[in-house]
């Protein structure tokens, strides 16, 4: 085979195949080390390396070499005359010893002299400096030739791409992160406002305190034991945290009423679940629902509920959820008039009233992630810190879960509205 | 696997001889780089690989054997390319590689 010919079928070979590399490649270090042999095999050349350039450092560090030894310098400083110059000569091999002027040169002028180093080749992407090649001598000890410096030129600025590429993915991945970051912070800022929300509201009203947050937790609770993911599980939280968020409207002296209050006054108290709708529609909300939950968590299933009397189908899921939270908080807490029930007791309600008052599965929800806390299934101490390891722990309680959840289980709301 | 494989080598008197195959065209050729060097470093004066089981030698296989022959010289050591095809031989011609080694 004439020589030629054989050459060029070399160094063709190298240069699509250094290609496929780069287009194929996801480990970047190994995409380097193997550019730098296809590159130095490709032409015959002894020694050499690939460096990455960093703008914020005004360095060039090595990422590989081939035959440098270990006193090689790993990382190299330019400044901005060689930058410029840089630029200037885009992806033209530089000759070494003929660029001396430049104070790169002059300063690793002992390091490049000791390796025989002849050629540095800047890798310029899109008018930017992605790195440096930098080329020993020949094996056959000819000076390169401007064949030799054509395919130096097409093989770097393949390599040139492959960094490129790599830089814009660390920086995708980077800013990726601070998105993140930032959704995170906002969410942060979100549910402290919630939370800050559901003070307030309970502030109000001195006999509940702390009744919305309660109300959160417990929604939280019956979400989680549905399966549902963090974020709904979440938004479950915030629905109840808010639900309330109407009563802020409603004059103190009704809500703080140390006696049952009258007509006109439940009438104006009832207008709770719509105006707290009004305040929390306009807001954008990361959770659908929220201002549903607020309207329609005192709906029932049965149609008995205000302020639309909507049948079981027809209130929204979440508002069923922040329903069961809200009135086994009302059971479970002392009131201006009322002292809190006995677990026995609001363990029965419950199951009276799934699919009455409340949706069935949301029952069985609930019973179950509590017999879950007090037979120790699970490490949670939820319940435990919201009623206090006394009321978890009344007599026969274990068994009335038990029974609850054989009652009812698998029924669904929609089962039982359909036979009524 | 390659990460498993152990590169063949052959020792005798001051010689070394390690057999090439064709894990040369690969990264993972840098194997047989390493094992060389490691017997250079073992003191092995002669260090003769063997291409008996290499069909062709590409750029990687260039750039690792250029590895070899620069690790020998550093140390002194002479370094013998045995069983070439006349393709390979022609090649090694051409890029200058039959300058540092005797070819068998």
């Amino acid at each position: 085979m004439p020589e030629n010919q054989q050459k060029l079928i070399h160094t063709f070979g190298a240069l699509a195949e250094l290609g496929h590399e780069v287009s194929q490649k996801n480990d970047f270090q190994e995409l380097i080390r193997t550019s730098l042999h296809l590159l130095l095999g490709a032409l015959g050349i002894m020694r050499g390396g690939v460096a990455r350039y960093s703008r914020f450092g005004h360095e060039l560090n090595m990422l590989a070499v081939r035959g440098l030894g270990d006193e090689f310098p790993l990382s190299l400083t330019i400044c901005s005359e060689d930058e410029r110059q840089f630029l200037t000569n885009g992806t033209v091999p530089i000759e070494i010893a003929q660029a001396k002027v430049l104070p790169f040169f002059q300063i690793y002028d002992r390091s490049f002299a000791a390796k025989k180093l002849e050629l540095l080749v800047p890798l310029v992407i899109r008018d930017e400096i992605v790195g440096v090649v930098l080329l020993g001598e020949k094996a056959n000890g000819e000076p390169y030739s401007s064949y030799d410096r054509d395919i130096i030129c097409a093989m770097t600025r393949h390599i040139g791409v492959g960094i490129a590429q790599r830089n814009l993915m660390a920086e995708l991945e980077r800013r990726a992160d601070e998105n993140r970051r930032l959704y995170d912070d906002l969410r942060m800022t979100y549910k402290d406002t919630v939370k800050a929300f559901a003070t307030a509201i309970d502030c109000k009203d001195k006999y509940t305190e702390g009744h919305s947050v309660r109300v959160g937790k417990y929604s939280e609770i019956i979400a989680a034991e549905l399966g549902w993911d963090d974020e709904q599980v979440e938004g479950a939280a915030v629905a109840g945290y808010l639900h309330d968020v109407g009563k802020l409207t409603v004059e103190s002296s009704i809500i703080n009423s140390p006696h049952r209050i009258n007509a006109k006054e439940t009438a104006a108290l009832n207008k709770h679940p719509v105006i707290g709708y009004e305040i929390l529609l306009p807001i954008h909300h990361p959770y659908a629902d929220v201002p549903l939950a607020a309207k329609y968590h005192h709906e029932r299933l049965d149609g008995r509920g205000y302020p639309d009397e909507l049948c079981d189908r027809d209130i929204p899921y979440i508002a069923k959820i922040v329903c069961l939270a809200d009135s086994f908080d009302a059971m479970t807490t002392d009131r201006p008039y009322k002292r809190r029930r006995p677990a026995h007791e609001v363990i029965e309600d419950l199951q009276y009233n799934a699919g009455r008052q409340f949706a069935p599965e949301l029952v069985t929800a609930f019973c179950r992630a509590m017999l879950k806390e007090i037979t120790q299934e699970t490490k949670e101490k939820k319940f435990r810190r919201l009623l206090g390891r006394e009321y978890l722990e009344a007599e026969g309680i274990v068994s009335l879960l038990k029974n609850a959840l054989n009652v009812m289980n698998g029924t669904s709301s929609l089962t039982l509205v359909n036979l009524d | 696997m390659d990460t498993e494989y152990k590169i063949p080598v052959q020792t005798s008197g001051e010689t070394a001889t390690v057999y090439a195959s064709d894990y040369l065209n690969k990264l993972s050729g840098e194997k047989i780089e390493r094992e060389c060097r490691r017997q250079i470093d073992a003191g092995y004066k002669t260090i003769v690989v063997n291409f008996g089981e290499t069909e062709i030698v590409n750029s990687i296989g260039v750039s690792i054997l250029l590895g070899v022959i620069d690790a020998a010289s550093g140390a002194g050591a002479k370094v013998v390319f045995s069983d070439v095809n006349e393709d390979t031989i022609e090649l090694f011609e051409m890029l200058g590689l039959t300058n540092h080694v005797r070819v068998n």
